[in-house]
């Protein structure tokens, strides 16, 4: 039993997180608001990093990475807020042609979600619909949506579709979408969980500039008790994500229905409430929208229902403890 | 990261389940809770078939009569054992998760040869001697003085919160050989023989209704120099590394209990009625108890994580307060559900009929000292704010 990052897996944090700095630091994420949050360039950048292929084959252009390592690149999204329909598209990058190299931008939806809101819908090519029979392709072209003039997050657009979604094409059947869903919930915990790591950051770097009453106002224990509190819960929820990606990789460890659920539970308990915690730091500045805190806060909320809200993950596990029959 | 065992691992697991099954049926049925001299014979004899088994000290040396295995060894001996109903460490808590990986790092050969293996075999019932009615998170305040005469060592004050006193062959104990210093500079630690004259000790009457814990009284206990771990005022640096495994891996064996608590609970809850239904048809509760899995769960996974780490680097990092205060305030969350899924029945500490509901009563009043002892969360949360996370002392 060996918990801890290989050295390939460090490099390839080390490298993800370099170029995330590098494309997407706040002011050019800030920037792409203006763009409703994708940018045709920025996004075949994120494809020639391997972002979309990273577990496909090398034949098919891929680079042969597993569960685990996907997860340290999604951590890596998610703290530096990188905007987009990422789960998505990686998800069906080996079911879609086209999605692995960023040509085509991919988004999904559920296809009894009674809000209709679909993220992303001026950039999307494809959609994928899930339901009780599998997993299915539509093509946006066929998709009458009407954008809604504020998102709740500034960086996740929605618009609401009209009418029936198109039947589309079959890319998976019942028994895989299930599967699409627990590797989909793996996915947005890790990126919630970058999310929780960016806010705590954030935090602490303000709690230790901030001075009133004299002294940097993280001396003091109730602001350091609440910093405290936001590391405990994201290295909690770094530690189920680990996890779930590692059943993922290798389901002889456990249960991957209930290592996604515990990882999607936890991590996006620990995003909103740091993104919460992270605005509460920085006082009055915290409600501020020039101040960061609330893009985490609000990504974090954006995030959350996908592929399974905290509420469903835990009922998801309440059925796993059910005694049979 | 993989998570797999090994095959080694497999089969240590596979034979240790065997021993355990043929070992649990021959134990002695358990004492009243408050005979101390036949808990302390029914502990040592349980550590004693499990040094006679070769499965005392999983991850000591083998010099010190321990099976020099790794830290994941002994994970699974927690899980196995916890998992089998196996008895509890009990009154050989100190000495085999304190006193002896403490002086296991800094004591002197004689000192080892003298206590270790004797420790494992259930021969030898340690109590830990630090906190003091005016020294319980400012630990380093303690004022038990220690007068050197001679060869000796001359005792007078107050220790409190002693686990097993009662019942101890030998205390860790920390007292003040340099009251002009700063105070963390001039604290000793010593082997204190329970027997020396000059010592007496007086229960504590816990809300559980337990007498675990007592009050120690010094009146100038002599105790010799040759008693003395480490250097005469090195005490504090030498206790540090005793909370280190404190908080780190002694938590184990309570994280699988608890795990397995949340499962009786579920069973439990299928037994409770309310109306013409069970507690567990309630949405609302069996939420609660998801959602305490999936935290459980990846505390779990912490847990190994840090395991992981303490294996690479030697010992628990600070990341071991982490699990500390996350687990105990859990643990209080599961032990208030439980007395929501009992409703009324939560008034008896007796088990109703069928219902095994007593445990959870009671594990609900002892689960409040989980945030206390081995430093509170509010202690717990200054460290992590403080040396993981590197903000100023206030």
């Amino acid at each position: 039993m060996d918990f801890e990052l290989t050295a390939d897996q460090v490099a390839l944090q080390e490298g993800m997180r370099a170029f995330c700095a590098g494309r997407f630091g706040i002011d050019a994420v800030r920037g792409l608001a203006d763009q409703d949050g994708v940018e045709r360039g920025a996004w075949r950048e994120l494809a020639e990093m391997g972002t979309f292929a990273l577990r496909l084959p090398e034949r098919d252009g891929g680079i042969d990475l597993g569960w685990a390592d996907s997860v340290l690149v999604f951590e890596e999204l998610g703290r530096a807020l990188v905007p987009g329909p990422l789960v998505w598209t990686n998800l069906v990058a080996g079911l879609v042609d086209g999605a692995a190299s960023g040509e085509l931008v991919v988004g999904g939806v559920e296809r009894d979600d009674p809000s209709r809101l679909v993220e992303h819908p001026g950039h999307l090519d494809r959609l994928v619909v899930l339901d009780g029979e599998g997993a299915w392709l539509v093509d946006m072209a066929e998709v009458d949506v009407e954008p809604i003039a504020a998102a709740l997050d500034p960086l996740t657009p929605v618009g609401r579709y009209r009418g029936e979604l198109p039947t589309g094409e079959r890319l998976v059947d019942a028994t895989g979408v299930e599967a699409l869903r627990q590797q989909g919930a793996t996915l947005v915990a890790a990126t919630l969980l970058g999310v929780a790591e960016a806010a705590t950051d954030l935090a602490l770097a303000y709690a230790k500039e901030r001075v009133q009453f004299d002294k940097p106002i993280g001396s003091f224990q109730a602001v350091k008790h609440l910093l405290a509190d936001m590391f405990t819960a994201a290295e909690i929820a770094r530690a189920a994500v680990y996890a779930a990606a590692v059943t993922l990789d290798d389901p002889v460890v456990g249960s991957v229905a209930r290592a996604s659920s515990a990882a999607k539970l936890t991590a996006a308990g620990a995003a909103i409430a740091n993104g919460k915690t992270c605005i509460q730091v920085h006082g009055g500045m915290g409600y501020t929208w020039e101040v960061d805190a609330h893009l985490y806060f609000k990504r974090a909320y954006a995030l959350e229902p996908l592929f399974g809200s905290r509420e469903s993950c835990a009922d998801r596990m309440a059925e796993l403890l059910s005694p049979v029959g | 990261v993989d998570l797999r065992y090994t095959e080694a691992e497999e089969q240590f697991r596979k034979e240790l389940r065997e021993w355990l099954a043929q070992a649990l049926p021959e134990l002695p049925p358990k004492p009243e809770s408050d005979d101390w001299p036949a808990r302390r014979a029914y502990d040592t004899g349980w550590q004693r078939m499990l040094f006679d088994a070769g499965y005392a000290g999983i991850n000591w040396p083998k010099e010190y009569g321990g099976r020099g295995a790794s830290l994941t060894e002994q994970l699974i001996y927690l899980e196995e054992t916890t998992l089998a109903g196996a008895p509890y460490v009990g009154v050989n808590f100190v000495g085999l998760l304190h006193a002896g990986p403490t002086l296991m790092a800094e004591a002197d050969e004689e000192q080892k040869r003298r206590h270790l293996t004797p420790i494992l075999r259930g021969d030898e019932v340690w109590c830990q001697g630090f906190s003091e009615p005016g020294a319980g998170s400012d630990l380093a305040s303690l004022q038990c003085r220690a007068v050197r005469d001679g060869d000796e060592y001359v005792i007078t004050g107050q220790k409190i919160w002693t686990s097993f006193a009662q019942v101890a062959d030998f205390g860790e104990l920390l007292v003040r050989t340099d009251p002009d210093v700063p105070k963390h500079k001039g604290i000793t630690w010593l082997i204190l023989p329970m027997d020396t004259p000059g010592i007496e000790t007086r229960a504590i009457n816990t809300i559980v209704g337990s007498s675990e814990f007592s009050e120690v009284f010094f009146d100038e206990a002599r105790v010799p120099v040759r008693q003395r771990v480490g250097a005469e005022n090195d005490g504090w640096r030498i206790a540090m590394v005793t909370f280190g495994f404190e908080r780190g891996t002694a938590f184990i064996s309570d994280l699988v209990e608890t795990n397995r608590m949340i499962g009786d609970l579920v069973m439990l809850a299928t037994r409770v009625t309310r109306g013409s239904a069970t507690a567990w048809d309630d949405v609302a509760l069996r939420r609660e108890v998801g959602h305490l899995q999936a935290e459980m769960d990846a505390l779990w996974a912490m847990t190994k994580r840090n395991l992981a780490q303490a294996e690479r680097h030697g010992v628990p990092g600070p990341a071991s307060s982490v699990v500390k205060v996350y687990y105990s305030e859990l643990l209080q969350r599961m032990t208030d559900l439980a007395m929501r899924i009992l409703d009324r029945a939560s008034l008896s500490r007796d088990d109703l009929g069928e219902l095994a509901s007593g445990r959870f009563v009671e594990e609900r009043l002892r689960s409040t000292s989980f945030t206390i002892a081995a430093g509170t969360s509010q202690i717990q949360r200054n460290i992590i704010a403080e040396r993981i996370l590197g903000l100023p002392k206030g």
